[in-house]
This record gives C-alpha cells, sequence and structure tokens, in this order.
C-alpha cells in the first residue's frame, strides 16, 4: 500500500470534522474522494499533506509516519497537493511559481528536465512564464497550481477540486493531462464534486459524508450504485 | 541652492537610515502579519553595541577608520541578528497560534524589556561616539561640501538595500519569503519551512535596524536608551508610507521621509520637523490607502 489513513480524526477547535475515516491507495491508481460540500474532502487533503494536525488515528505513506511530519517534511517525502482554489502566488511570475515547486529538489539539472516536462504538458504556460499569475485564467490557474505541484517530483500528487469554476472543455482538458500524468508513474488522489467525470477518470473512489466513509469501491460499482446516482450524479 | 543641496543630502542619509530600519517592520509585517514593536528597541541595541565594540576592541585604531567601521558594523549585524532570532523564539513563536492581540502584548512587552536591560546595562545617561573615526575633510559634490560620513551612511545604506532586494528577488530563499509572506500555507505545501523563512526574516531585519542604529551613533554622535522610540516611530511611518509589507515601498518611503523632513525642518519650520512626517503620511493615506506601493488593504494593523 502506498498510502493508508486508519481511523482518522480531524478536529477544527472544538468541532470534530473527521470522524475516523479510513482509506488506502495503491501504487499507480488514480483515487477519487466524493461528497458534497463541507463533507471534509479537503479536510483530509490537508492532513495528507501536514497542514492540519489529526486528533487521532494515523497516515502511513510507504510505512513512513505523515502525521507525525511538518508540511515541508512530507513535500520531501514525495507528496504533493495542488490545493482547493489553486491558492497560486498571484503577486509572482509563473515561472516563479513553478520554480517554488522545485523547492525540496537541489538537483539543478532535475528541475530544468521536470520544468521543460511541465511546459510540454501545459504550453500556455510556458507562453506566459514572464506573466504574473495573478493575471492567468481561472483554467491556467488550475494548469500552473498542477504543475508546480509536479515541479517537486511525487510519487502521489493530491488535487482538490482541480475543475471548480472551470468550463466543461477545460475541465475534459485538466482530467485528460490527470490521466497523463498518472500513466507517468505518478499515483493520484482526486477529490471532486464532479462525481461523474471523476469517477469515469478514477480507478476507485470513495465517498465522504459529514466526516464519514459512507461508501467505497471500483469506479465502474460506485457509477452504477442507486445511492452514488441519487445523490452525486444528479439522479441520472 | 547650497541650503538645498545641503539639506537634500542630509535627508537623503536619514532617509537611508529610516529605511533600513522600516525594512525590518515590513518584513516581519509581510511575513507574520505582524508589528514587532520591539524593533525600535533591536535598533536601540545596534547603537550600543557598536559604541561597545568601537570603544572595546579599538578596530579602528589598528586597521584604520573605514575597514574598522566595516567589520563592526558587521558584527552589530551577526550580533542584533542573533538577538532578533531568540526575540522570535521566546516572544512571538509560542503565540503562532493565539489571537493576535496576545501577540502584540508579547511585542510590547518585549520593547519594555529590552529598554530595561538597556537601561540596567549601561545607565541612563547619554553616551558618545567618538567623533574621531574617519577623516574630516569635506568631499565636494557640484563644488559644494559635504560631510564624508554623510555619503557613506548614504552610500551604505543604499548597498544594502540593494543587495537585500537582490537578495530577495532573484536567490531560492528571497522567493521563499515571498511566497510565504503571499500564502503561508501555500508557501508549506511547495516544501518551504516556513518556520526557517520566520527565522531568517527575524534575523535580516533586526541586522539591518541594528547597524542602523549604529549609523546614527555615528552620524549624529550621541545615543540614549530611548532612541528607538522616536526612530522606531518614524520609521514604521515610513513602512507604511511605502505600504506595509512591501520591501521596495520601505526603501521608498524610508528615503521619502527623510527628505521631507529635512527639507520641511529647513525651508517651513525646525519645530515642525516631526509633525511634518507625519503630515505626509496622512495626505498620502487619504490619496492612496495601502501606500505608495502596496498593493492590499493594510486592513490588519
Ligand atoms: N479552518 C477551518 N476552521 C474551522 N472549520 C473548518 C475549517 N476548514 C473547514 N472547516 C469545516 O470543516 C468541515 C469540512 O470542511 P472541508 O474539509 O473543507 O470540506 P469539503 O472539502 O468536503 O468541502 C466543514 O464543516 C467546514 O466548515
Ligand atoms: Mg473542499
Amino acid at each position: 500500500m502506498l498510502l493508508a489513513i486508519n481511523d482518522l480524526h480531524v478536529r477544527y477547535g472544538n468541532v470534530e470534522v473527521l470522524h475516523g475515516i479510513s482509506l488506502h491507495v495503491a501504487e499507480g491508481e488514480i483515487v477519487t474522494i466524493l461528497g458534497a460540500n463541507g463533507a471534509g474532502k479537503s479536510t483530509t487533503l490537508l492532513s495528507i499533506s501536514g497542514l492540519v494536525r489529526p486528533s487521532e488515528g494515523e497516515i502511513l505513506f510507504d510505512g513512513l509516519a505523515l502525521h507525525k511530519l511538518a508540511a515541508h517534511q512530507v513535500v520531501q517525502a514525495r507528496i504533493s497537493q495542488s490545493p482547493e482554489g489553486r491558492r497560486v502566488f498571484g503577486t509572482l511570475t509563473v515561472e516563479e511559481n513553478i520554480n517554488l515547486g522545485a523547492f525540496s529538489i537541489r538537483d539543478k539539472a532535475k528541475i530544468a528536465r521536470t520544468r521543460t516536462w511541465i511546459y510540454d504538458l501545459f504550453p500556455r504556460l510556458a507562453e506566459r512564464r514572464q506573466q504574473l499569475a495573478g493575471t492567468l485564467s481561472g483554467g491556467e490557474q488550475q494548469m500552473l497550481a498542477i504543475g508546480r505541484a509536479l515541479m517537486s517530483d511525487p510519487k502521489l500528487l493530491l488535487l482538490d477540486e482541480p475543475s471548480l469554476g472551470l468550463a466543461p472543455l477545460l475541465v475534459r482538458a485538466i482530467f485528460d493531462t490527470i490521466r497523463t500524468i498518472n500513466a507517468s508513474g505518478v499515483t493520484v488522489v482526486l477529490v471532486e464534486q464532479n462525481a461523474k467525470a471523476a469517477l469515469k477518470l478514477a480507478h476507485r473512489g470513495y465517498v465522504l459524508e459529514v466526516g464519514r466513509i459512507i461508501l467505497h469501491g471500483e469506479s465502474k460499482d460506485l457509477l452504477t450504485n442507486p445511492e452514488v446516482r441519487n445523490a452525486y450524479l444528479g439522479g441520472s | 541652492m547650497e541650503q538645498f543641496f545641503q539639506q537634500l543630502t542630509n535627508g537623503l542619509a536619514v532617509g537611508g537610515i529610516y529605511a533600513l530600519i522600516a525594512l525590518g517592520y515590513t518584513m516581519v509585517y509581510g511575513v507574520l502579519k505582524l508589528i514587532n514593536f520591539a524593533h525600535g528597541d533591536l535598533f536601540t541595541i545596534g547603537a550600543y553595541l557598536g559604541l561597545t565594540l568601537l570603544t572595546s576592541l579599538a578596530l579602528t585604531d589598528h586597521v584604520g577608520g573605514f575597514l574598522g567601521i566595516g567589520v563592526l558594523a558587521l558584527m552589530v549585524m551577526g550580533l542584533v541578528g542573533i538577538i532578533g532570532i531568540l526575540l522570535e523564539r521566546i516572544a512571538y513563536r509560542p503565540l503562532r497560534e493565539s489571537p493576535r492581540l496576545s501577540a502584540v502584548v508579547s511585542a510590547l512587552g518585549a520593547s519594555i524589556f529590552f529598554q530595561n536591560a538597556i537601561m540596567l546595562v549601561y545607565g541612563a545617561k547619554f553616551y558618545v561616539y567618538p567623533q574621531d573615526l574617519l577623516p574630516k575633510s569635506p568631499v565636494f559634490i557640484f563644488g559644494m561640501p559635504v560631510p564624508l560620513m554623510r555619503i557613506l551612511i548614504l552610500v551604505a545604506s543604499v548597498v544594502m538595500m540593494i543587495s537585500l532586494y537582490l537578495f530577495v528577488q532573484k536567490t531560492r530563499i528571497g522567493t521563499a519569503i515571498r511566497a510565504a509572506a503571499i500564502d503561508q500555507g501555500a508557501a508549506r505545501l511547495m516544501g518551504i519551512d516556513v518556520n526557517r523563512v520566520i527565522m531568517i526574516v527575524f534575523c535580516i531585519g533586526p541586522a539591518l535596524g541594528g547597524v542602523a542604529g549604529m549609523m546614527v551613533g555615528i552620524y549624529y554622535g550621541q545615543i540614549n536608551f530611548t532612541m528607538g522610540w522616536n526612530y522606531g516611530l518614524k520609521a514604521f511611518t515610513a513602512a507604511i508610507l511605502g505600504g506595509i509589507g512591501n520591501i521596495p515601498g520601505a526603501m521608498v518611503g524610508g528615503l521619502l521621509l527623510g527628505v521631507i523632513e529635512a527639507l520641511g525642518a529647513a525651508y517651513i519650520s525646525m519645530a515642525w520637523k516631526d509633525a511634518i512626517a507625519f503630515v505626509v503620511l496622512i495626505l498620502i493615506l487619504i490619496v492612496r490607502p495601502t501606500g505608495l506601493l502596496g498593493e492590499r488593504v493594510a486592513e490588519k494593523i
């Protein structure tokens, strides 16, 4: 198992928002976490990245206890995240954002190689490398957030709602790119509200409801599951 | 013309000193959204440490004025930088997750602590810097005599500002500092150890503030344990003027304030010298609430 989360509890102040969730991700998979707004999807990803401290439970990555690491050590362990809302550094240039993604890497030649790969993956970013990130369109900012996350050469990539606020055509493009990234050997955890698209892309999925995992399974089974269809696929 | 030129160069030298202090306020504010009220006292500590080192090591007697002052300045920067790091560890880091007011109170407490510590060690009397460090003969610019010390201070502060600017703009750590100032969480997701960034900022800011204290000692010849209050307030004004959190803003704000003050004192009224600075601040904030170079609204002060 590449990633194993066991009985994870997270609280903000006095309010517990994750009530003991467990999930696992095997190397090479794309796993999606679905759920309504406020279910705890982002909290799950933030606790993997070390931005939120669990109150109970463990997060293991290749046997390494992530819940004991600081956020920057999680990146060094080769997990990176494109966070919800993209959070690009708006007053820095595209290239500065990209380079920041490689902060944990010291090998200059390797950084240059990865950067070339990312500009191949997202030619739009290459064109705009000297532009301030804040002046990019939403879709371009999403590409930047993903590209930046890839700069640390992650084994595991966490994507929090990459399709949020994007036009359908762009969503398709982003999802295609996620498939490409996965094919290059990066394991992906994808948080989405766009359940249908996410399940078509992912191998497996988990359904999160107010801090509990209520369902999990192969994507094709979830796509036909009546509960999932009613709640997340608009009953279609 | 002669008077104008003298006031201008004097204003630029004082402004350079304001700018160096202002950088400490603005850099700390940038990453922590906190006004380090103890910063003015670190400036004072720099002035006193500079004097102590100057008289006890007698370095300027052995290696000459220029080199001696340079080496002493580096030592002051190092020492005050270390004090800055300790200040953050002891007074601010434990309160990082607490309400903002706790950190403000802690900052005020640190300021009082430093003032009392200086008074305990040095006493409350004025101290005088030696006045024979450098040649007394002025330098002639456009045929007008300018004190060598004034030029030296201006050049030194500009060199430090340019170095800092290049460091922040061009290096890996400098970019990390800018990223942490924009979005600390996102910076951590990049693998940046934000605690280390904060430590670096709490070293650079006080180092520059401390060396500014030494400059004031050398320039005016006299120091006392409350000097940090006046200079701190002026430099803080300069930081707001330029846009708090903005590094070039602090530089521009400092230089501008120094010049306006000097010209104001000469042509309007000496007695109103201090008030002029604040009138300018208020006028600029009315026209540009974010300061001259500020981008974001400074609602968090
Ligand atoms: N920083 C925070 N402080 C307090 N409560 C939070 C914070 N972040 C999220 N929450 C709450 O935790 C719950 C889960 O949020 P989140 O993980 O963002 O859900 P999702 O990503 O599934 O929409 C929500 O009820 C939300 O209001
Ligand atoms: Mg979310």
